[in-house]
């Protein structure tokens, strides 16, 4: 039973988005890490890059298998969890906590387009 | 066996000031920095070492997508004649006709087994064959002066090499995504072709083991847009004397010999990845070509070079030894026994298939071809996983399938079973995997630790991937 925190936004690739003010904290759901198994690295962008909804930021590499990180928003990057670099394994201990990027959002109505606590639970049939 | 005194690293059994006694004229002025052994330590050491190897001449070795199959001695034997081994590349081709006729023989029964007219044998391994097929494409399409065309289309089910090599040709990859068997859905295919297109990449049967039925109309339509279809040979062997990829609407192909043909797989290599094309596309084989030149009283081969050409892609012919033995193996089948291969390691697959499904999760049924994949135990509930049945079959003497490869199922276990076994080897295998499953059931902590019997218990994958110990000194530092 993985772990699902309401309030966030949730996508169909697995990512989450926590919102604070106009700034979208983006890392991967308790129930991505755990079918991903012992994340060995995460390739992340760099501070000031542009992010598009929809499409490839970075990538998060297991020991099963390396996965495309999808942005589930637009913005700029603000800050990167630097302490992935060198303990990509946090994901694994608390993937909520250990966000990945830090966005400044440039449209907050793509929001509305991702799913909610419930909606998420219902699509990896939990 | 390997936790014997010898068992250590030869540094370890080093001893300081162990030296031999020889007369002064002959001793270097400073030691060089060896480790310091007794000879009959060194014999222990290597042979304890070569004792922990495993390979297909020691078990049963059914990783998928990888065609273990035996490595037939009498090649090894043909292999190693010293009228071959003693050959310099460079030497004057009037002294190196029995090699040159070896090369031509070798590509043109690989032109008749799969239906192409002519192959380079220059690639060094399967990787190196892609790129230059996609070489030849690219080469195609620009001969012809049409310059848009600078994408390739690969099912999102195919091997990783496919979209690495055409990123390194500098060729854009799109994805076509498979169906749940992992075959190709022709109407998700069709809204991708245009004038971008320089060809598309795939390998049948797919990666799933799962012959691609509409192969004839993806070609078409592939074809009817202006690009060339590219066939990886990875899973050529159960097609062996049944279905030519040229046959069948392929114009580049690349074959591994060291799975197809018998060649050992080694440690890395060498590989080679031999390169077929369909007539018309020859003259952009890469350089040199082994042409056969026909007197009115003999015979004979030369080099040929050609500006028409891709160009080089390795230093002289490729890896020669490795030729020989594909050779040697075709010759001794013959063409009525090599069209059992495909044939036999099909029946293989299928009989463990059907055998094991009633306690492994069979996703996709019906008949496969070489290979299979199982998603896991049917039984989920004892949180044993496919990873810990994989290690578990090493205790009973058995490598591990392939594992968590396809991508498509959560718990891939991808068996390949070759031609080569005997009924009593799969039997053996059904029996021990059965035991397995037993065992999840009743002890599954057991199971979950395992191997128990291994010269090296469960490695921590994820330390080994973060921080890698690979010498010595590491490891010294490691435990400091």
């Amino acid at each position: 039973m993985s772990k699902i925190i309401d309030g966030l936004y949730y996508s169909e690739s697995h990512e989450y988005v926590k919102v604070e003010g106009d700034f979208g904290f983006i890392g991967i759901t308790d129930y991505a890490q755990h079918e991903l198994g012992n994340v060995v690295y995460v390739d992340m962008p760099e501070v000031d890059d542009e992010v598009t909804a929809g499409e490839e930021f970075g990538a998060v590499e297991s020991v099963k298998a390396a996965s495309d990180l999808m942005c589930p928003v637009s913005g700029t990057v603000v800050e990167v969890n630097e302490a992935l670099e060198d303990e990509p394994g946090l994901i694994n201990k608390d993937a909520f906590e250990n966000w990945i990027i830090k966005v400044e959002l440039s449209d907050k109505s793509e929001l509305e387009g991702l799913m909610d606590a419930a909606a998420y639970k219902a699509m990896i049939g939990e | 066996m390997n936790n014997t005194f010898y068992g250590k690293l030869i540094f370890e059994l080093s001893q300081n000031g162990r030296q031999g006694d020889l007369p002064k004229g002959l001793m270097r002025e400073n030691a060089p920095l060896l480790p310091e052994v007794d000879e009959l330590s060194v014999v222990r050491h290597y042979t304890n070492m070569s004792n922990n190897n495993f390979g297909v001449d020691t078990g049963f070795y059914p990783l998928g997508s990888c065609t273990m199959k035996y490595n037939p001695k009498i090649n090894e034997e043909i292999a190693a004649h010293r009228e071959f081994t003693g050959l310099h590349p460079l030497q004057n081709t009037d002294t190196t006709q029995g090699a040159l006729a070896v090369y031509y023989f070798l590509q043109t029964s690989l032109a008749e087994i799969s239906g192409l007219s002519e192959f380079t044998l220059n690639p060094y391994a399967g990787a190196h064959g892609e790129l230059t097929g996609l070489m030849i494409m690219r080469g195609y399409h620009m001969e012809r002066g049409d310059l848009k065309r600078t994408k390739v289309i690969i099912p999102d089910s195919a091997h990783g090499t496919n979209p690495a090599s055409s990123a390194v040709c500098g060729l854009d990859v799109v994805v076509v995504k498979s169906r749940p068997d992992g075959t190709v859905d022709v109407n998700d295919l069709r809204p991708l072709l245009d004038d971008t297109i320089a060809g598309m990449m795939m390998t049948n049967p797919n990666t799933l083991g799962i012959f691609e039925h509409n192969i004839g109309e993806i070609a078409k339509a592939v074809h009817d847009c202006g690009g060339l279809m590219y066939y990886d040979g990875a899973n050529l062997n159960p097609m062996l004397g049944k279905v030519r990829p040229g046959d069948i609407g392929f114009d580049i192909m690349h074959i591994n010999l060291h799975k197809t043909f018998s060649t050992p797989h080694g440690g890395g290599g060498p590989g080679s990845g031999p390169v077929g094309v369909r007539a018309g596309l020859e003259h952009l084989l890469p350089n040199p070509r082994v042409v056969k030149v026909e007197e009115e009283d003999y015979d004979y081969f030369k080099l040929e070079c050609s500006d028409k050409s891709i160009g080089s892609i390795s230093g002289h012919l490729g890896n020669f030894g490795v030729m020989m033995r594909a050779l040697a193996y075709i010759l001794t089948l013959g063409r009525d026994q090599l069209k059992w291969v495909g044939p036999l390691a099909t029946l293989n697959a299928n009989y463990i298939k059907e055998s094991l499904k009633d306690v492994y999760e069979l996703p996709i049924g019906g008949v496969c071809k070489h290979e299979f994949v199982y998603d896991g135990l049917k039984d989920k509930s004892t949180g044993v996983t496919t990873l810990d049945v994989a290690k578990r079959l090493l205790d009973y003497g058995f490598h591990a399938p392939t594992i968590y490869f396809p991508l498509l199922f959560h718990e891939a276990l991808m068996v390949e079973p070759t031609e080569n076994e005997s009924k009593q080897t799969l039997d053996e295998f059904i029996r021990i995997m059965r035991v397995i499953a037993q065992e999840a059931k009743d002890d599954p902590e057991m199971v979950k630790t395992a191997p128990h019997n291994t010269p090296v218990r469960r490695l921590d994958d994820t330390q080994a991937a973060l921080h890698p110990i690979v010498t010595w000194r590491e490891l010294v530092a490691d435990a400091q």
